[in-house]
């Protein structure tokens, strides 16, 4: 039977906060940016101007259909060479958390822009109807009228969008960037003991993302109490 | 930016001499489509499985079948394969543990990587024909019961079959889901479609046609699964419902 040994977490807490602070950091930005792209992608994908929802549609789709790994593996191999000779970087300048950053952003606003255009068309249409009766305009009624309504609807689904994302940012794996499962596995590696550190990573998250997933229910039942 | 296009790359011999490079891609597409339909039909069975069992009144079962959902639900799954992987072999009794890691390295990934993949989706699968039980009217398990049926004659003759026709278009989305998922696994080394393109980038020095003609590779899979998938949902979808005649 095996035999385990706990012995090296302890000592290891410290670099696998740094780790996990990595993580947090990504996901923050991917779900603020994601949220923010997203909401321009759904409003030009409802928009009547076609070049604009064209745009948006083989955006959304192109996203959704590539995987999130290929995703950050043109992100990690491809975009920071292209940068750097456009930008005139110093050739191997460390670009992998930017690169990270950019790569979950610019993918997770595939999938926020789902959920906002389905938000913004739950709103009934008489609310747009009484805003330009009330003499609004078009951005006027999005900001004050839609987009006010559709995004209390969408908060469950945009947070619990928001905890795949921290699971999904465990991916930076594949570019060897110490994020919180990154740090687990080196320590692992380093003292001979990858099969307690993989569990104990299991674990973390496991406790972080069951908690925030009840809290959204919590949240849910309270403002839609069905 | 000076850099030479060059898409005759894929036919010339890769660097094992026997193959081209188009070979090498084509190689990793069977991988992607062998793992994913394997996992699929294995998260499908389990799905079904633990979905219905979350809807029995039997309070253990339930609470059991939720635990499962909740556990394959809420740890990342690049853990789970790492844990499948590297842990699972450690853990299982020397005999069979040893058994395993004497078998082809091919076989480890392949055998870690579809029990992974299709463990994960289940759960999700679960979720969905949950959904689509509870989203049955009562009266059809209350007429069941009434005509004598036992719970679970009322299951077998009168929710599931009406419950799982009603899943198909929800189920979709995970189908699709499971052949993006399976490009996690190329980092446990199985060399799928993700892998061959790293591994094209490496050899070949022509970055960019390799990523571009992987990433159209799993968009030509999407497009695929999801006409294929619209067919079927047209064909069994219930009359009377959304998307029913």
């Amino acid at each position: 039977m095996y035999e385990f040994d706990w012995s090296s977490i302890p000592g290891a807490l410290p670099f696998l906060w740094d780790g996990m602070k990595i993580s947090l950091v990504i996901t923050f930005q991917a779900v603020v940016v994601g949220i923010v792209w997203g909401t321009i992608l759904a409003m030009m994908r409802l928009s009547s101007i076609k070049t604009l929802s064209w745009f948006a549609a083989g955006y959304v789709n192109l996203f959704r259909a590539v995987p999130l790994v290929m995703v950050l593996l043109w992100f990690f191999l491809i975009v920071p060479r292209f940068v750097e000779t456009l930008l005139d970087f110093p050739p191997g300048s460390d670009l992998r958390l930017s690169s990270a950053m950019m790569g979950f952003a610019l993918f997770e606003a595939a999938y926020y822009s789902e959920i906002i255009r389905a938000g913004i068309q739950s709103v009934p249409k008489g609310q747009i109807a009484a805003a330009s009766a009330l003499g609004m305009t078009y951005s006027q009624s999005m900001r004050l009228v839609v987009l006010p309504q559709a995004f209390r609807n969408m908060v469950p689904l945009l947070l619990t969008q928001a905890i795949i994302l921290f699971q999904d940012t465990s991916l930076v794996y594949v570019s060897a960037l110490a994020d919180f499962f990154g740090a687990s596995y080196k320590v692992g590696d380093r003292d001979g003991r990858l099969v307690e550190m993989l569990l104990f990573a299991g674990a973390v998250y496991f406790v972080i993302c069951f908690s925030a997933s009840q809290l959204v229910k919590r949240l849910q039942k309270k403002y839609h109490p069905a | 930016m000076g850099y030479q296009w060059n898409w005759g790359v894929f036919l010339s011999p890769s660097a094992s001499g026997d193959d081209t490079y188009l070979g090498w891609m084509f190689a990793g597409f069977k991988m992607t489509i062998a793992l994913s339909l394997t996992a699929w039909v294995l998260a499908l069975m389990l799905g079904a499985l633990v979905g219905v069992l979350r809807t029995v009144p039997n309070k253990t079962l339930a609470g059991l079948a939720t635990a499962y959902v909740e556990m394959f639900r809420n740890v990342p799954l690049l853990v789970q394969l790492f844990i499948w992987y590297f842990v699972l072999p450690e853990l299982l009794p020397t005999s069979i543990g040893d058994a395993y890691k004497q078998s082809h390295p091919v076989m480890q990934q392949f055998l870690a990587s579809m029990i992974c993949l299709g463990l994960f989706t289940s759960a999700r699968v679960a979720e969905q024909v949950r959904a689509g039980i509870n989203s049955l009217p009562k009266g059809q398990k209350n007429a069941g019961l009434a005509l004598g049926f036992t719970l679970p004659q009322t299951y077998r003759h009168v929710m599931l079959p009406m419950a799982f026709r009603l899943v198909v278009p929800p189920l979709t989305s995970e189908f699709l889901n499971i052949f993006k998922n399976s490009a996690v696994c190329s980092t446990i080394g199985l060399l799928e479609l993700a892998a061959q393109g790293r591994q094209l980038v490496d050899y070949t020095a022509q970055p960019y046609e390799s990523f571009i003609a992987v990433t159209l590779s799993y968009v030509l899979i999407n497009v695929t699964v999801m006409t294929l998938m619209h067919k079927f949902e047209r064909r069994i979808a219930v009359p009377g419902y959304i998307g029913g005649k």
